[in-house]
């Protein structure tokens, strides 16, 4: 799938720093290795791009790479959705688009157009914190606070889904949000808090 | 991450004159943009195709479709599924977590490649991932690794549980493909196992595209389970699982159903074990009998010998469970 090309790329990407770094080398083989590094890299791909999040609306361009998540956090500054592993495996990036729990760092912008997206920014009406929120101050529902913002909108999705007749059911279905710290039991109590 | 086009489709025909091979379908992502953050998939451009497929699951005369783009959460919640095939249910629930199957389909999660954690290591050979370089599971970590039908090639297992149900049920794929010909593939006959060309998972043709799945009508949706064991509670893929079901006269076993995951290159049948469950007495005895049978079809590698224990106590537990179900 990406054999000889791949390492081909890496040499490129490992390369190009130390070339601008290099005033002495001649014009020439500068040309030369730009043509061959565009041949073997293509350019990047941006598109326009209009997104709706916490019922603002935003239009900007963005590289088709962008992940929801990058585009939450370097390009709106919405620094409040975390990046725990990037793959899909912590739920640290946990937002709802449309309503529904989801995680960001798999999420590709460019799909989003005409979708709603809500992060922990969000949640709160003005300074009046959601009842999750207060549910996980008051519950110690976090230590280092890392996971947090994922595990409350896991959470918040949680009790509308209605997984929360058992302490059993509600680990099982928050089971996509890690915590480090092992801050589960004042977890769990926050949504059996707000669940009541 | 490689630069790449990216496309939002709205009829099929558009998104099949579109595909190309370096031009992939994204459905969730979940699988797709995870392989290209790690340079293992390396698509030129993207064809956006969740607007183009049904996201609906309806009850046919004689079977049930699932549009390709159900989403597992939906599948697992559908009241035609509870009611008929509640077996893909219960499947769908183990299977990752509530976040990811919001955003999975049905037809991606078929696609899904290998959890091999040699494929997703690129700095290792993995014939699957790059064709001719070896495989570094053969003689390296196989705790996930396969218990039968692989070969020196490759050692790697399907990663879902969904398709082990499916398996179990024995549903078909609807396909079209970019000659717009429409094409019915047996669930049994959809996925592979590596022979020699591992760097294929399944035998769907070249650039075309899932439309649907469908399960035909069956008696299975009384005395059924599935079980997953894995190395955590939740969140985790299979060690192995089953699904099983059985159907049921007095306490006589009319029909079998036993499906495996985590232990081989497809999901798996175990097909001699279910004809000798077909007429017996559905006891503790039978069901032994069964496991045993499956056990001694195995053939673990020198690093996952555990998964033929783990495998027998799994199939005669799913088995019981049926009944109590
Ligand atoms: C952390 C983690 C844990 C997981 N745990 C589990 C688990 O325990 N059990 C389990 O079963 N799964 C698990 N999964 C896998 C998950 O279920 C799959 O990634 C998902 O089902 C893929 O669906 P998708 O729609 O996101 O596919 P995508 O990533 O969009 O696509 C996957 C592939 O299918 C192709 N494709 C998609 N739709 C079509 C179509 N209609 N026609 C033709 N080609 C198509 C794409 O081109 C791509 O090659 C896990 C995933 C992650 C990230
Ligand atoms: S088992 Fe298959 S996927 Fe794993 S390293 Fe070997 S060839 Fe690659
Ligand atoms: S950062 Fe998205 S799941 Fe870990
Ligand atoms: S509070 Fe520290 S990781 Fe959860």
């Amino acid at each position: 799938m990406n054999g000889k090309n791949f390492y081909s790329r890496r040499f490129f990407l490992k390369t190009s720093g130390a070339l601008a770094a290099l005033a002495a080398i001649p014009a020439t083989v500068k040309s030369f290795y730009l043509d061959a590094k565009r041949l073997i890299i293509p350019p990047r791909q941006k598109q326009p791009l209009i997104v709706k999040v916490n019922k603002q609306t935003h239009r900007l361009e963005a590289d088709t790479r962008t992940t929801l998540l990058d585009l939450l956090r370097e390009d709106l500054h919405l620094t409040g959705t975390k990046k725990g592993c990037d793959h899909g495996q912590c739920g640290a990036c946990t937002v709802h688009v449309n309503g529904e729990r989801v995680l960001s760092c798999l999420t590709l912008a460019a799909t989003l157009p005409g979708k709603e997206v809500t992060t922990i920014e969000g949640l709160a009406d003005g300074d009046q914190l959601h009842p999750m929120q207060e549910a996980f101050l008051e519950c110690d529902g976090f230590q280092c606070g890392y996971c947090t913002p994922g595990q409350i909108m896991s959470a918040v999705a949680c009790v509308k889904e209605g997984h929360t007749k058992s302490v059993a059911e509600i680990k099982e279905f928050m089971s996509g949000n890690l915590c480090r710290c092992g801050a589960y039991n004042g977890i769990v109590e926050s949504i059996q808090k707000v669940a009541k | 991450m490689k630069p790449f086009s990216f496309s939002k489709s709205d009829k099929v025909s558009k998104a099949l004159s579109a595909k190309k091979e370096a031009v992939q379908f994204l459905a969730g992502g979940t699988n797709l943009v995870d392989l290209m953050k790690k340079n293992i998939a390396v698509p030129d451009g993207l064809i956006d195709i969740s607007a183009v497929l049904s996201d609906k699951v309806e009850a046919q005369t004689v079977n049930t479709r699932i549009g390709a783009m159900v989403r597992n959460s939906a599948l697992a919640t559908d009241p035609q599924i509870l009611a008929k095939n509640p077996l893909v249910a219960k499947a769908v629930l183990a299977g990752a977590s509530p976040q990811i199957r919001n955003m999975a389909s049905t037809a991606g999660n078929l696609l899904q490649r290998t959890r091999c954690p040699y494929f997703y290591e690129t700095s290792t050979p993995c014939n699957k991932r790059n064709p001719g370089s070896g495989c570094s599971a053969l003689h390296g970590e196989q705790r996930m690794s396969a218990i039968i039908g692989y070969n020196d090639a490759c050692v790697a297992v399907h990663p879902s549980d969904l398709c082990i149900a499916l398996a179990a049920l024995s549903a078909s794929v609807n396909v079209t493909d970019k000659g717009n010909k429409q094409l019915v593939i047996p669930f049994k006959d959809f996925h592979k196992l590596p022979e020699s060309t591992p760097e294929l998972d399944n035998h769907l043709p070249k650039d075309a595209i899932i439309t649907s799945v469908d399960i035909p009508d069956n008696p299975f949706n009384k005395h059924f389970a599935y079980l997953k064991l894995r190395d955590r509670d939740s969140y985790a893929f299979a060690l192995v699982s089953v699904a099983a079901a059985l159907e049921l006269e007095g306490n006589r076993i009319k029909d079998a159903r036993l499906a495996s995951g985590g232990v081989a290159h497809k999901p798996w049948r175990w097909q001699k074990a279910e004809q000798y469950l077909k007429g017996k007495e559905a006891n503790a005895a039978t069901f032994s009998a069964a496991a045993a049978m499956v056990a001694d079809e195995v053939k673990p590698l020198p690093g996952n010998g555990f998964k033929k224990v783990m495998l027998m106590g799994a199939i005669e537990t799913a088995l019981q469970n049926c009944l109590t179900a």
